[in-house]
């Protein structure tokens, strides 16, 4: 809570990173970080511990503008910028990957498809009410036979009569899917990939919970099943984007928000260490104090400051129209990657502690083995990375 | 209704405070600014107040440039108006002398500060500003009404709590527990972008006082560790408690 009981921490800034961010964008991190301090970290072990999403967060992280907040001000949101965007999911993550998917997918896989791809009526009922939290959305892409591959989908959607579709198929591993008011459904159709409005409650559409996950605990993960769904094309169909560039178009803001955000939960490790190794004492010195420590320090922060900069950079692109996917793609790997070290790294310096609820390092370790792999795994933007300068795609 | 809010910058409780090279201030290097977290109820008060009775808030911080964060806070918590007294002054009177002569004139109804200043905890720039603008005061007040042209307090006192009634205009100095203060919303972070801080210059009567000095306190001496039976023990630490640190 903001006031006199705010423990109110900073993040690692090596190099003068927030010397280069504007007012705003100052201002947007420390009230997202207030909020994490003041509402996120006192409950979110015991949710990690107990498989459950912090729903009561839903409607206040509305209220503060948390979702969708570089779309435009007419329809609710509050126009920032993308570098004030990536800022907030920093400190989300800091807080939890779960909290920090729940906002990405929101703002990135639901809001962001309906604005850019939607009729003015989709645009005009769902985001200002999306924008509030009042309506959740999930996006459902993945299939159990179909991840790194979405272009070969199985869930087909068929036109029938009186301006209406048909939609048969299963989706899998879909954030929010069992709590969403409306999901994002990519299909094929017999014109390319399209995407579908499927609202909660429509006869044959079902979403239930996957359970077992030792990987964002704290995060509600579900099947979408589709039989014979059928949908008014009016309200559901997304109108102005055919073919797999609509959900990769979706996956490139998702993706550009986690890149900021992964640096978010390995900066809570790394504080987290660095703070345990200065005060742990082993031999009669501080571990902090030995070489093999201090190594894994320096290697810490140096990824955790290269990281920044390379996102800083990607939003400004971002805000200049000049960015492409293939960069987007570095940054995800890069920082994703880092981040998982960063926390394996940390995690060793508690030592035993390093295992326990106590400390936010294992539960952030665990969650970034998600983010590994979704919004493209790892290697597959290394493939894209690698075709972006061969010209060869190695993948397909 | 008018209410001014008076806001002080102040380091982060946080930060590790170390003594400039002139012995007698704070060193800002790695000092990080925060708006003093009394302050932040006085604020909270004076937004809820602009919510239920449409006042018009105005806040006003005596500082540098810096101080102006603090202010565009303020703006984005849903203060309308924002002035900077661009001043060096830190005695506690020549800063309430400069709030005041600021002030007066200008229509407040209610001026809202916080009980104190976090770090320097004179408890004065409040009260003062009540007396040398001549009106009514209430401070490290924990429950506020408003009527109409009229004030109702709460305080709270050894074992009890005082309620002091009386008219507007007021200052009222704010304590922890009067409100819960709000996080500001990316919508108000981008609103306060379209609003202006006007500067004022804010030369202070030179005050009454001058500090001369800060020292860090002396590090604290090695602990000790009691050994024995847990019964031989307890008795160490009874006698060390009685005879050493003479606490009862
Ligand atoms: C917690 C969680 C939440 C998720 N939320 C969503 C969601 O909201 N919506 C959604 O649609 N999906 C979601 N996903 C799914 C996620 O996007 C997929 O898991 C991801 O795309 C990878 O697909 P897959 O799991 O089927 O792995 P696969 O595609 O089977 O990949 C397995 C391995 O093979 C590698 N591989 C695959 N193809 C190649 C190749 N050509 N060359 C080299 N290596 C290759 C991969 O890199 C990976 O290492 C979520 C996943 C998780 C874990
Ligand atoms: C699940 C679990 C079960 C366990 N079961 C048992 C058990 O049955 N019996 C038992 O006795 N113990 C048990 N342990 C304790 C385990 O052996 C200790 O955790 C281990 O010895 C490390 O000690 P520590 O956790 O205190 O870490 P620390 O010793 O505090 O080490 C913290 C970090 O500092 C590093 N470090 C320490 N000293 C130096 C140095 N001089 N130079 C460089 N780096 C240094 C360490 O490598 C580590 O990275 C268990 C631990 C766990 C997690």
């Amino acid at each position: 809570m903001a006031g006199a009981y705010a423990t109110f921490t900073h993040m690692t800034d090596y190099m003068g990173f927030q010397g280069l961010l504007t007012d705003e964008e100052r201002m947007v991190r420390e009230t997202a970080r207030d909020f994490v301090n003041g509402e996120v970290l006192p409950i979110i072990e015991k949710h990690a511990q107990d498989q459950t999403f912090p729903k009561h967060l839903i409607s206040k992280m509305g209220e503060l503008g948390f979702y969708g907040p570089s779309l435009p001000e007419e329809y609710g949101c509050a126009g920032l910028s993308s570098v004030a965007y990536g800022l907030l999911m920093y400190e989300l993550e800091r807080g939890d990957s779960g909290l920090r998917s729940f906002a990405s997918v929101q703002g990135s896989l639901v809001m962001w498809p309906i604005y850019a791809y939607g009729s003015e009526a989709q645009k005009q009922y769902w985001l200002p009410k999306m924008a509030k939290g009042e309506k959740i959305g999930c996006f459902g892409l993945t299939e159990p036979d179909f991840g790194s591959n979405p272009g070969g989908m199985l869930t087909k959607a068929v036109r029938e009569p009186g301006g209406k579709w048909r939609i048969n198929g299963t989706k899998m591993w879909i954030t929010n899917g069992s709590i969403a008011d409306v999901a994002v459904v990519w299909a094929q159709t017999e014109d390319g990939i399209r995407g579908f409005l499927v609202e909660k409650g429509t006869p044959g559409f079902n979403a239930p919970e996957m359970k077992g996950k030792w990987s964002l605990r704290a995060s509600t993960t579900s099947e979408l099943v589709l039989e014979d769904v059928i949908v008014e094309e009016e309200k559901s169909l997304l109108p102005h984007v055919k073919g797999l560039k609509g959900p990769l178009g979706c996956l490139t803001q998702a993706r550009f928000g986690i890149a900021w955000g992964a640096l978010g939960a390995a900066d809570a490790c790394y504080q987290c260490a660095l703070d345990y190794a200065q005060h742990r004492i082993q031999f009669d010195r501080p571990i902090a104090s030995f070489q093999l420590q201090q190594e894994k320090f320096a290697w810490m922060v140096t990824e955790l400051t290269k990281g920044q900069f390379l996102v800083l950079q990607l939003g400004r692109l971002k805000d200049a129209k000049k960015y492409t996917p293939a960069q987007v793609s570095m940054a995800k790997m890069n920082n994703v990657n880092a981040a998982l070290e960063i926390c394996r790294k940390a995690r060793t310096i508690l030592g035993a502690n390093g295992i326990l609820d106590e400390y936010p390092i294992m539960r952030h370790m665990a969650n970034l083995e998600s983010v590994y792999t979704y919004e493209g795994t790892h290697d597959m933007h290394m493939l894209v990375i690698g075709q972006e300068v061969t010209g060869i795609p190695a993948y397909r | 209704m008018k209410i001014l809010v008076a806001l002080k910058q102040v380091p982060d409780t946080e930060t590790r405070i170390k003594v400039a090279a002139d012995g007698k201030s704070i060193d800002p290097a790695d000092v990080k600014w925060i708006t003093s977290p009394y302050d932040e109820y006085a604020l909270e008060e004076a937004i809820r107040l602009k919510e239920s009775k449409a006042a018009e808030v105005t806040v006003v911080s005596l500082g540098s440039d810096s101080a102006k964060d603090v202010l565009r806070n303020a703006l984005a918590l849903g203060a309308d108006n924002a002035v900077l007294l661009k001043s060096e002054a830190s005695d506690p009177l020549a800063i309430a002398s400069a709030l005041a002569a600021w002030a007066k004139g200008k229509g407040f109804d209610l001026i809202l500060a916080g009980n104190k200043g976090i770090g320097g905890d004179n408890a004065s720039v409040g009260p003062m500003i009540a007396e040398l603008l001549d009106i009514a005061q209430a401070n490290v007040v924990v429950k506020l009404e408003i009527g109409d042209g009229t004030f109702r307090a709460e305080r709270e006192i050894e074992g009890g709590t005082e309620v002091i009634e009386g008219k507007l205009p007021a200052v009222i100095t704010a304590q922890k527990g009067l409100n819960e203060p709000r996080y500001a919303s990316l919508k108000g972070i981008m609103g306060a972008k379209k609003k202006t801080i006007e500067e004022v210059d804010g030369a202070a009567p030179s005050g009454s006082t001058s500090v001369v000095g800060m020292v860090m306190p002396p590090a604290r001496p090695e602990g000790r560790k009691l050994d024995g039976e847990p019964a031989q023990q307890a008795a160490a630490l009874l006698s060390a408690l009685k005879d050493e640190a003479k606490i009862f």
